[in-house]
């Protein structure tokens, strides 16, 4: 504040100040402003008028003290009134107080827009000034409606001073930025633009950050501005540095400008006049001569500048695109930055080289600095320099030097910060991948990746060589060599032994004719790493020597005897113990022809978008890989050679998502295996003989589920279902399945779900892919899964929401629907959940509920509206208001639309809402129970039923499930124990129905006879049907 | 145990810093300075945790004491040493304050290598400690062999406390007991809570190796000897009652290392051999029958937005012929107070604007009287719409007698070797009561 300090300095401010610093402690501080405030108080409160300066200097001390931390809560109004005085001080501190201390909703408000709105009017230039900083500072959204008209028209009035317009068009930026809806676009924008040719350049500098803001937001408005920018951007840049006076920063010409306008430019395409056009390209390449030039000056300021401006040229060479010869310089003038002394520059050398890689122009020239490169990955010292460099690494790769960069990430993979170590292995995955000519060298590379960095290597990686290594014939025979060699080093990583059991499993016999790699060689070999692994890889290896009792006969009984041996029938992890019982017993029983059948190799995976990729996309976060995808599409057809998965990867894409659901989306660790609920009673006592036929059942779900790296979700369960969108898969023909464990199939899953198709199941692992788990237990449970871009026929509401409120609905590889609901009396309440399980935006997405004929005048169901768009992994609210009218027996159907990577799906549930879900529970006594019993005997209003228990007669359970229907159990009515009485009342809108119910369990017949009694019969036959499938 | 021990002046600047284990690095300086003296945040907490290290702290006046561990220590412990080590630099030069840290930082490095040893407190007996660390160097070099084996097995002997052959012409010991007497009442009157903490402390000046006994009337021993020994129930304590006026409850008490625990354990008897000089014999708290030597009325009026009434009165509830000194009332007032009137009979009041307050202090003040204050605070309007809390009206005084009705009933002191007896050794007793916190709201 250089005009507070001399001339009429205030002395007291300075004598405060100074107290407050020599306090020895916070005590005494707050001491020394308790009393400083008392006598502003005093002084405020006295009765004579207090002259300007010492409201000032009062002021002046208020502001100090709540600059230090404490709260003020007077002094406003004088300050509100400094405003009004004509000395520039006492209006600065005004100010000051003002911008700093009221908040928007103060009711001064109104005071100050008066006193600002009389100094915008005043014709002072400093007073302008003043009025409209504090309008930027405060930049509320008062301020904004007060002024937003004013503003604009200052700054293109043709009288008004540099400085004010150069304050005008920074308040409008600000109010611009924080209420724009409030800033109006009118006549005043197109005079906006002729700023750019003001004289003042400070009026220019600020212009152009102004005009920058709007131009993003309406491009079109401001079009002009490119050819005026342009022409100011020329003018600047080859005029001799002295002729701007001020504005020349360490002999550089108007850096800041410069950057400024070359951002505008960056709004919008190269100019299609070509005058302009050239004149803007002249401009660009003196910018690049300019920084061949011997610097003007040592000091760091100059090249920064200096920098700055070539930086945001070639911002502006890489965002046009589309002169070839500036891209080629701009590559090579980076190059230089890439050896240069500041670690600064070469981080953003190697930025820049990233995007300019993407150009098909630069590309090439980029390519010739890979050994700077390589070697700035190797001597860097700082990370993210060198992160930096992976990435232009990554980013200039191609089949040319694919080999030569894999390499060098794989030996600097050794070195790497841990931090960045998971990307680098990624990349060097896909990279592996997209540019492999020869698969054998696709494999080394890999196994080394586990080697190098086995930790840091995901699920993802190493299920894509497996897929690879399956779908490639010729390169079987060598992964299993080298599998096997790899697999000898005394330590090594778990996820090598998964490869390697996987491997080995599927094509030991291909390497069994060395006797270096006898068959019990490798079963050795494998084994000896068992005990070291974790209990997915050791679910792994046992269906690893199950496929190996199939390959080599000759091992079968070692591996029987492993089998056997306590450790795996009697382990503690379950899935083990399963699987060991489980494939003893199949090795035992089945013949070898059962046994090749079940056992045979895995069929080809489809093809799909590389999961790596995706994953490396989630890691990233978007924007920084898509620039390479985009690459790879256009060099698709020359880069890779032969029938290979990239090409399907744009297929994928385009067609979607019967498959893309993939490796990635659901990925449960591929030995999770999906258990059929029949094999539960099979585990209850496993080392008794059981009947062969009770046997099979589990068996051939077993072995269906073989290696659990299986199944697309869709794929499998519409096969189950048999609902016939055969359109999307069966690129594999299922394999022959032996009629027995096809029938045997069916049983197992007949139970819930509607005929099957019986061949289907054993192409559930021949279409194998990871993930069926979900799957598989969610068709137990009755949940029924619809194919998308099907209008499937809708299904049953599922009845496992008839005892309860809460649970998944549906869900697929796109969608997952979660419900929660709650009842009162005849009113409902549903929390609909869509959970959008991929990465990529539901579009248009919308629902509405059918109440189908009489359903609609028996039940009203409202949806609450909600956003068209759910953003990938979110999830979406809904609610649904229910009123029940009266009993009824149907189930709304919930109809969904969305659009998902352009095609539109359609999915219609059920709504589980039933009737009894309008329950009140009764308590009564014994009398009041019987007494009611009778007086409902009527033949209509009783039904009985008598049905065999589909589940296990579990007291506890039975309880659960009575209660969750809605009724109170009652105690000691029945003079049995064991059986289970209720009441309760159904609340519609127009009646209320009472009911009374008896269940009758009988253990020794697994029977039940279940009595409904209530004073409507339809109510009771309704009531009877939802109870009765629940046991 | 404690690692390291440090003590900082209010700047956070390090005075004193020694570190007793190698777990304790340097950064822990800085931790505490950044975390705890230079958080944004007042730092309420005694006890800090920061990087899985406990900094226990002390405050005297401008001085920040600091000990610090990485083990999971008895935290009750390791201040009970802080404020021994408080003691100890007090007894050794007067007020804790930077300049004499600062001036006596060789005398503290040797207390500190004395009193802990790698990390375990040991003997922090000021008496004890006088006897090998001394202000004067010199004095070390004229202590005979034989007196320096003799403060080592003092030192390292069953009695650590007192060294043996001291001899006193006069045999005279001095007993204060000094009580601090907390309340909050209502402005209605009814005490809300109230408590005396107290504490006795003795000043010997005794020959040879004397055994002394403490007696006060404790209910419980007081119930006791009612009883006569025999255990005639009902009836007996109902006459216990009617002793309480001369018989106190004591809800918990500590005693000096000297006091035998097992002696009060079993009889309730506080027997013991005094250390040499002054020291404090035990602590105690009281909740019950509390003498409140003050009751203060508040009445507070406001009149509109700007102008407050305030008229406070205080009784003396105690003996007319006692006299309470330095009475001390401390009326709050609102933070926008831009003027105060003050009008008071007795004593002398004022506003003082740097504490928000008026103070208003009256010399002296006799039993059974009353005084009383009224004054017109006014106000300056604020664009503040919060409601002044209000809070309550303090008070410091000091009285001569113990609020919470403790006597000392006898001190007998017994020394078999040397031939003086109990009525040979002049007593004086001597009761101080002083405030704690004592507010009424209003």
């Amino acid at each position: 504040m250089p005009a507070v300090s001399k001339g009429d300095g205030m002395r007291g401010l300075a004598v405060f100040i100074s107290d407050i610093r020599n306090c020895k402690s916070k005590e005494a501080e707050i001491k020394r402003i308790n009393k400083e405030l008392a006598n502003i108080r005093s002084k405020f409160k006295g009765d004579k008028a207090l002259d300007g300066y010492s409201k000032k200097k009062y002021v002046c001390k208020l502001l100090f003290i709540f600059l230090l931390g404490h709260d003020i809560d007077f002094g406003h109004m004088e300050a509100v009134n400094l405003l009004s005085s004509n000395k520039y001080t006492e209006k600065q501190i005004g100010y000051l107080f003002i911008s700093v201390l009221v908040n928007s909703n103060s009711d001064l408000i109104r005071l100050i827009n008066n006193a600002i709105k009389n100094d915008l009017a005043s014709r002072n230039p400093t007073f302008m000034n003043l009025a409209l900083h504090c309008i930027a500072n405060v930049g509320s959204r008062e301020m904004a409606e007060a002024f937003a008209a004013d503003v604009p028209r200052i700054l293109v009035a043709g009288d008004t001073m540099d400085s004010v317009k150069q304050s005008a068009a920074l308040c409008l930026l600000r109010l611009n930025r924080t209420s724009p809806d409030l800033v109006p676009m009118g006549e005043w924008t197109a005079r906006v633009v002729h700023l750019l040719n003001d004289q003042h350049l400070g009026v220019v500098t600020a212009a152009t950050s102004l005009i920058t803001t709007l131009a993003q937001k309406n491009p079109d408005d401001f079009k002009t501005s490119v050819s005026l920018a342009v022409a100011r951007l020329s003018r600047i840049v080859t005029s001799a540095s002295t002729d701007l006076q001020d504005y020349t920063y360490y002999f550089v010409a108007a850096p800041w400008l410069s950057v400024k306008l070359l951002r505008l430019l960056q709004c919008y395409p190269p100019p299609e006049d070509a005058a302009i056009r050239g004149r803007l390209t002249e401009c660009l390449e003196t910018i690049l001569n300019k920084a061949q030039e011997p610097p003007k000056s040592k000091k760091v300021q100059h090249s920064n500048a200096k920098n700055a401006v070539l930086f945001e040229a070639i911002s502006l060479i890489i965002h046009h695109d589309s002169e070839p010869t500036l891209l080629v310089r701009a590559c090579n003038q980076l190059g230089q930055f890439l050896q240069h002394r500041e670690t600064n520059l070469r981080y953003l050398a190697l930025e820049s080289m990233c995007t300019l890689a993407s150009s098909e122009f630069s590309h090439e020239a980029v390519k010739t600095h890979i050994e700077t490169v390589i070697n700035a990955l190797k001597t860097e010292r700082d990370v993210s320099v060198r992160q930096r460099a992976v990435d232009l690494l990554y980013a200039m790769c191609d089949r040319s030097n694919a080999k030569q960069i894999v390499a060098e990430m794989l030996s600097y993979l050794e070195t790497a910060d841990y931090s960045i170590r998971e990307e680098i292995v990624l990349k060097v995955a896909i990279l592996a991948e997209k540019y492999a000519v020869d698969y054998t060298w696709y494999v080394d590379t890999i196994l080394n990746l586990i080697r190098i960095a086995g930790d840091y290597v995901s699920e993802e990686v190493w299920y894509r060589v497996i897929q690879i290594v399956i779908n490639r014939d010729d390169v079987q025979g060598y992964a299993a060599k080298t599998v096997f060699e790899a697999l000898q080093a005394p330590a090594c990583h778990e996820n090598l032994v998964k490869v390697g059991g996987y491997i080995l499993g599927e094509f030991g016999n291909l390497i069994a004719g060395d006797p270096r790699s006898s068959p019990l060689v490798q079963f050795n070999l494998l084994h000896s790493k068992f005990h070291l692994c974790s209990v997915p890889t050791r679910a792994l290896l046992l269906s690893a020597y199950i496929k190996f009792i199939n390959l080599f006969p000759e091992v079968k009984g070692t591996i029987q005897e492993v089998l056997r041996s306590d450790s795996q029938l009697r382990n503690a992890d379950v899935e083990l113990q399963q699987r060991a019982v489980e494939y003893l017993r199949l090795s035992c029983v089945a013949s070898t022809d059962i046994l090749a059948t079940v056992l045979e190799e895995m069929p080809p995976f489809p093809e799909r978008e590389s999961s790596i990729l995706a994953k490396l996309k989630r890691k990233k976060g978007p924007g920084t890989v898509p620039d390479i995808e985009e690459n790879r599409k256009e060099r698709n057809a020359n880069v890779n050679g032969g029938p290979n998965h990239t090409s399907a990867t744009s297929n994928a894409k385009a067609s979607p998502p019967s498959f893309v659901g993939d490796l990635l989306a659901p990925a449960p660790p591929p030995t999770n295996r999906p258990r059929p609920v029949s094999s539960a009673s099979f585990l209850q006592n496993p080392l008794t003989p059981l009947p062969p036929q009770a046997y099979a059942i589990p068996l051939a779900a077993s072995a269906g589920t073989f290696y659990q790296v299986a199944a697309p979700a869709a794929a499998s369960s519409t096969d189950l279902l048999g609902l016939g969108s055969s359109t999307s898969l069966n690129s594999t023909p299922p394999a022959a399945a032996p009629p027995t464990a096809a029938s045997l199939l069916v049983d197992v899953f007949s139970e819930n779900s509607p005929p099957v198709s019986a061949p289907a199941h054993i192409a559930v692992p021949a279409t194998a892919a990871p993930a069926a788990d979900d799957n598989f237990s969610s068709i137990t449970t009755k949940s029924f899964h619809v194919a998308e871009s099907i209008l499937a026929d809708v299904q049953e509401p599922t009845d496992k929401f008839v005892c309860k409120n809460n649970g998944v609905l549906y869900e697929n590889q796109l969608l997952q629907i979660g419900l929660k609901s709650e009842y009162r009396q005849n009113l409902g309440r549903m929390y609909v959940f869509f959970g959008n399980k991929t990465s990529t935006q539901f579009l248009n997405f919308a629902s509405n509920v059918v109440c189908q004929d009489t359903l609609a005048s028996q039940l009203n169901v409202h949806l609450k509206p909600v956003d068209p768009t759910v953003d990938g992994g979110a999830q979406l609210q809904q609610i649904i208001n229910i009123e029940c009218v009266s009993d009824f027996v149907e189930a709304p159907v919930l109809n969904i639309q969305f659009r998902y990577g352009g095609t539109l799906q359609n999915i219609a549930v059920k709504l589980p809402i039933t009737l009894n879900k309008f329950f009140q529970p009764t308590e009564m006594m014994s009398q009041d129970f019987f007494q009611r019993w009778k007086q409902l005997s009527a033949p209509q209003q009783e039904v009985q039923k008598i049905f065999k228990a589909k589940h296990s007669m579990d007291t506890e359970v039975t309880k659960a499930k009575i209660i969750g229907f809605g009724v109170a159990l009652l105690d000691g009515v029945d003079p049995n124990p064991s059986n289970f009485v209720g009441a309760g009342v159904i609340h519609t809108k127009t009646t209320q129905v009472g009911c009374l119910l008896r269940l009758e369990p009988n253990m020794q017949a697994q029977m039940y006879r279940l009595t409904l009694r209530t004073s409507r019969d339809t109510v009771s036959q309704r009531l009877c049907d939802l109870l009765s499938d629940q046991f | 145990m404690i690692g390291g021990l440090f003590i900082y002046n209010h700047k956070g600047e390090v005075l004193i810093s020694r570190v007793y284990r190698d777990d304790i690095g340097r950064n822990a300086v800085d931790a505490f300075r950044v975390n705890v003296i230079h958080a944004r945040q007042q730092v309420r907490s005694p006890v800090t945790n920061i990087a899985r290290t406990s900094f226990f702290h002390v405050k005297r006046a401008n001085i920040w004491l600091a000990a610090v561990t990485k083990q999971n220590v008895n935290a009750a412990m390791v201040f009970e040493f802080l404020y021994k080590m408080c003691d100890v630099m007090t007894a050794y030069f007067g007020k804790i304050s930077e300049e004499n840290i600062k001036n006596n930082f060789v005398l503290i490095y040797e207390l500190l290598d004395e009193i802990l040893d790698f990390g375990y407190p040991q003997n922090s007996e000021t008496g004890a400690l006088k006897t090998f660390i001394t202000q004067q160097g010199i004095k070390g070099q004229h202590q005979t062999k034989e007196e320096q084996s003799q403060i080592t097995s003092q030192v390292t002997g069953q009695i650590g406390w007192r060294r043996e052959g001291i001899k006193y012409r006069r045999n005279e010991l001095f007993l204060d007991v000094l009580e601090s007497v907390n309340l909050l009442m209502s402005p209605q009157g009814q005490v809300l809570s109230a408590h005396v903490s107290g504490r006795v402390v003795m000043k010997s000046y005794l020959s040879g190796m004397p055994e002394c006994k403490f007696g006060m009337n404790d209910k419980i021993v007081i119930d006791k000897q009612g009883k006569g020994g025999t255990t005639d129930e009902a009836g007996k304590s109902e006459l216990g009652g009617s002793s309480g006026k001369q018989s106190i409850a004591i809800d918990d008490c500590t005693f000096h290392q000297c006091v035998r625990l097992s002696k009060f354990d079993s009889e309730r008897s506080i027997s013991f051999i005094p250390p040499d000089g002054e020291y404090e014999l035990m602590r105690y708290r009281t909740t019950k029958d509390i003498i409140l030597p003050f009751r203060v009325i508040p009445l507070v009026r406001e009149v509109g937005r700007t102008k407050l009434e305030v008229k406070v009165v205080i009784k003396s509830n105690f003996k007319p012929s006692l006299l309470a000194q330095k009475i001390e009332v401390r009326i709050p007032t609102p933070l926008n107070t831009s003027g105060v009137q003050v009008i008071c009979m007795k004593g002398k009041a004022k506003y003082k604007a740097s504490e928000n307050a008026i103070v208003w202090k009256i010399k002296r003040m006799a039993g059974m009287k009353e005084s009383q204050i009224s004054a017109e605070i006014e106000l300056l309007p604020t664009n503040d719409k919060k409601k002044w809390a209000r809070p309550p009206i303090s008070m410091n005084f000091e009285v001569p007698f113990a609020p919470s009705g403790l006597k000392v009933r006898y001190l007998k002191v017994f020394e078999s070797k040397l031939n003086y007896s109990d009525h040979d050794v002049i007593k004086w007793v001597r009761y101080i009561g002083r405030s704690g916190i004592y507010e009424t709201r209003c």
